[in-house]
């Protein structure tokens, strides 16, 4: 199967370690990765904060750097959400594009529905051996509707201690532009989940998302926790190096 | 035609007066409490039925249908209500239907009304405009009377009084109820005793009574009220005239219809099978009930949602509130920061949709979300809440002159719709990881992202992007071609 790698914008820029980590991950279950270096963004911030003369051209670039891989995986469910829900809306208008977009959007995955339903793995051979919880992010789970596929991957961690996140499914508060255009709700939603993972006594705490996973370790870290946000790659690349 | 909501004008945006809501620690409590247990029997009174998303589906494509069709409908529903002894007006706006009940109120010859609770007429303003005129208007149900006795405004669809526990009430009812009996305390049962003992006096003097209707059907002419305290039957059925103000996307073609209704909406908005009290009426019934009843059809903006691709699913909505309770903004701002008597998601777009955005509080409500879905995930008539948004946006954008953003958000889309560009600006990113030092952590910036490191640390960005890394190490796994390919097809867009 020819994979090509969308590691997004944010991960390429801020979070290096988790695109190297689905790399790794993948190449430990025996696949080969591309990284189609024409990539650049999906437009989700563009398109969610109404600029959209602006997102319709990265939708053209996204569908020409991935024309032709069997699967695209990204670590972030919400840009594979932008993709698979509104690049076909931004593509309106240009039959051609909007033909490439169409056959190009079944194809793009979650890491964790991508390990998990195309791959059929749950147990990828991982150790980490810490107290983990873990936040559902609101795109994972309500538009690319990975369910458990998350918990069963970290359950199969060996050594990994998985401790229930009160009130999981509700919001961090990043919400892209949000966090900047309603300062004081996001960081009342924020300070919330923080003290939810204070109280699931967990060291890490893994999403399948960087953006929302900045957003939680920023208040994490402002507020001198000690616990640490992890990408869920990342873990699942984790081995026993000692 | 553009509708009004006269009583919210003036409004300040929706980010200034939700930081006021979010510092307020008791509005915080009371919203959490009654928020989290009003979600939280939804949640199990929806999970008995096996066969939900059908009837969601069923009730959506019922109300697409209706809308698709609505001038047939109510054509058929003025029809039959004219048929069974009513009278029906037709109202362009606020400014209309007000006029047409203050004048049908005044020739009752009434000093006052009973109200059933109403989103319609809270939405025309309508108190408002009979006071002017000299009538008395008295809100009948229990959280419509808390909110009128403390001259508030209310703050949830369906549980008004929502900002207010029981010990705010208590001090309301002993302060500005003339009969409260003596010694009244905080206890919820005595509160609902004053106010039932307040309000039977009013029932039984008031010669006319005003109401909405949940629903309206056009194949016989019949309104519906589904309510949980029983005051509404009472203003339904004992003054002399009847007023009914019903938004025209409440009708519904058939009696076999409202059935799917009635199985969705009282699990959605009270959580329970079934709601206490449904009155259903046709016109007149000579010896019983009203002798008068009056239909106003109101429009105010609606026809405009209706044109519009994307907005006109918000016409499906049935006031349900079940999105006011799982949002975590509205759980956080608050309902009066919605500026309308819609808060919440469902207000998030319907305001903007029924008034335009150019106000500042309808510019700001669109964006007044996280985009977390969780509107969408419980809607019974499966209102995509968040896509609505994001279309609202680009309508604001479009319409308003923010120079500093657009030039953001337009050179951010030169630089990301470009590989190249992107890896430029990511090596000079990089070099504020010397700004964050050694902790790694950034935690001050510039506005607007002061509005981020006010409350949250950013983070460094790393000395090696990832596709920095990438052509370091396996730079040559490119497939051959995959560049000039690229190349041709963006050479489109190039500008």
């Amino acid at each position: 199967m020819r994979i090509g790698l969308f590691v997004t914008c944010l991960t390429d820029t801020l979070f290096p370690d988790t695109g190297k980590a689905v790399v790794t991950l993948l190449e430990r279950l025996g696949h080969q990765v591309e990284f189609p270096v024409a990539q650049s963004c999906c437009g989700q911030m563009h398109f969610n904060t109404g600029y959209r003369a602006e997102a319709a051209p990265m939708v053209r670039g996204f569908a020409a750097a991935f024309d032709g891989y069997e699967a695209i995986v990204t670590p972030s469910a919400s840009c594979a959400a932008m993709v698979r829900e509104y690049h076909p809306v931004l593509a309106e208008g240009d039959p051609a594009l909007a033909r490439n977009v169409a056959a190009l959007t079944p194809r793009v995955h979650d890491l964790a529905t991508f390990l998990t339903g195309v791959l059929g793995v749950t147990d990828v051979g991982a150790y980490f051996p810490h107290r983990v919880t873990y936040h559902p992010t609101c795109h994972s789970l309500r538009m690319m509707h990975v369910g458990d596929a998350p918990l069963r991957l970290l359950r199969a961690v060996r050594g990994l201690d998985l401790v229930d996140l009160p009130d999981a499914e509700t919001c961090c508060g990043f919400g892209g532009t949000f966090a900047v255009k309603n300062p004081d709700v996001s960081a009342a939603m924020c300070a919330d989940k923080v003290a939810a993972i204070r109280q699931s006594r967990a060291e890490v705490v893994c999403a399948g998302d960087n953006s929302c996973l900045m957003h939680i370790g920023g208040a994490l870290s402002r507020m001198r926790t000690g616990v640490r946000p992890m990408h869920l790659a990342e873990i699942l690349a984790s081995g026993d190096a000692e | 035609m553009t509708g009004s909501m006269p009583t919210y004008l003036g409004m300040p945006a929706f980010p200034d007066a939700a930081k006021r809501a979010v510092a307020n620690s008791q509005l915080r409590r009371n919203l959490t409490h009654a928020t989290t247990a009003i979600r939280t029997k939804r949640a199990r009174a929806v999970a008995e039925l096996d066969d939900w998303e059908q009837l969601r589906q069923a009730a959506k494509a019922i109300k697409d249908h209706t809308l698709a069709n609505l001038g047939t409908y109510l054509l058929r529903l003025e029809e039959n209500v004219t048929k069974a002894g009513g009278h029906v007006h037709w109202a362009r706006d606020a400014a209309e239907a007000n006029a047409i009940v203050a004048n049908l109120v005044r020739q009752a010859g009434a000093d006052k009304a009973v109200k059933v609770k109403s989103m319609a007429t809270q939405e025309t303003g309508l108190n408002e405009a009979l006071e002017a005129q000299g009538t008395a208007v008295i809100e009948t149900d229990l959280a419509e009377l808390i909110v009128q006795l403390g001259d508030d405004l209310p703050s949830h669809i369906l549980v008004p009084a929502i900002h207010r526990n029981r010990a705010e009430i208590g001090e309301l009812f002993r302060r500005t109820m003339d009969d409260a009996p003596a010694g009244l305390t905080d206890d919820p049962p005595q509160l609902a005793a004053a106010a039932r003992a307040h309000l039977r006096h009013e029932f039984l003097t008031a010669a006319v009574g005003i109401s909405g209707a949940n629903f309206a059907i056009a194949g016989t002419g019949s309104l519906v009220v589904v309510e949980s305290e029983g005051n509404g039957r009472m203003c339904l059925t004992l003054p002399r005239t009847l007023i009914s103000v019903v938004g025209i996307e409440k009708v519904l073609p058939s009696w076999q219809d409202l059935e799917v209704f009635l199985a969705l909406l009282p699990r959605s908005s009270t959580a329970e099978r079934m709601n206490p009290y449904t009155t259903i009426w046709s016109g007149v019934t000579p010896g019983d009930g009203p002798r008068d009843f009056h239909l106003v059809l109101l429009d105010n903006g609606r026809t405009d949602t209706l044109a519009d691709r994307t907005g006109r699913q918000a016409l499906r909505c049935i006031r349900c509130s079940a999105c006011l309770n799982v949002c975590p903004v509205y759980e956080r701002a608050g309902g009066h920061a919605y500026g309308s008597p819609y808060p919440g998601p469902i207000g998030a777009i319907l305001s903007p949709q029924l008034r335009g955005v150019d106000s500042p509080i309808d510019a700001s409500l669109p964006f007044a979300s996280s985009l977390c879905g969780a509107c969408y995930e419980v809607c019974p008539v499966a209102i995509n809440i968040p896509e609505v948004l994001v279309e609202q946006r680009a309508r604001v954008v479009e319409s308003q002159k923010h120079y500093s953003e657009r030039i953001v958000f337009g050179a951010s889309g030169y630089v990301l719709r470009s590989p190249r560009r992107l890896a430029a600006a990511q090596r000079v990113a990089s070099l504020g990881r010397f700004v964050a030092g050694r902790s790694g952590r950034i935690r001050r910036l510039p506005p607007p992202l002061s509005a981020w490191t006010d409350t949250r640390d950013a983070p460094a960005p790393p000395p090696e992007s990832f596709r920095a890394w990438w052509a370091r190490t396996k730079g040559d796994r490119q497939p051959s071609g995959a560049r000039e390919r690229i190349r041709d097809s963006l050479r489109k867009d190039s500008r």
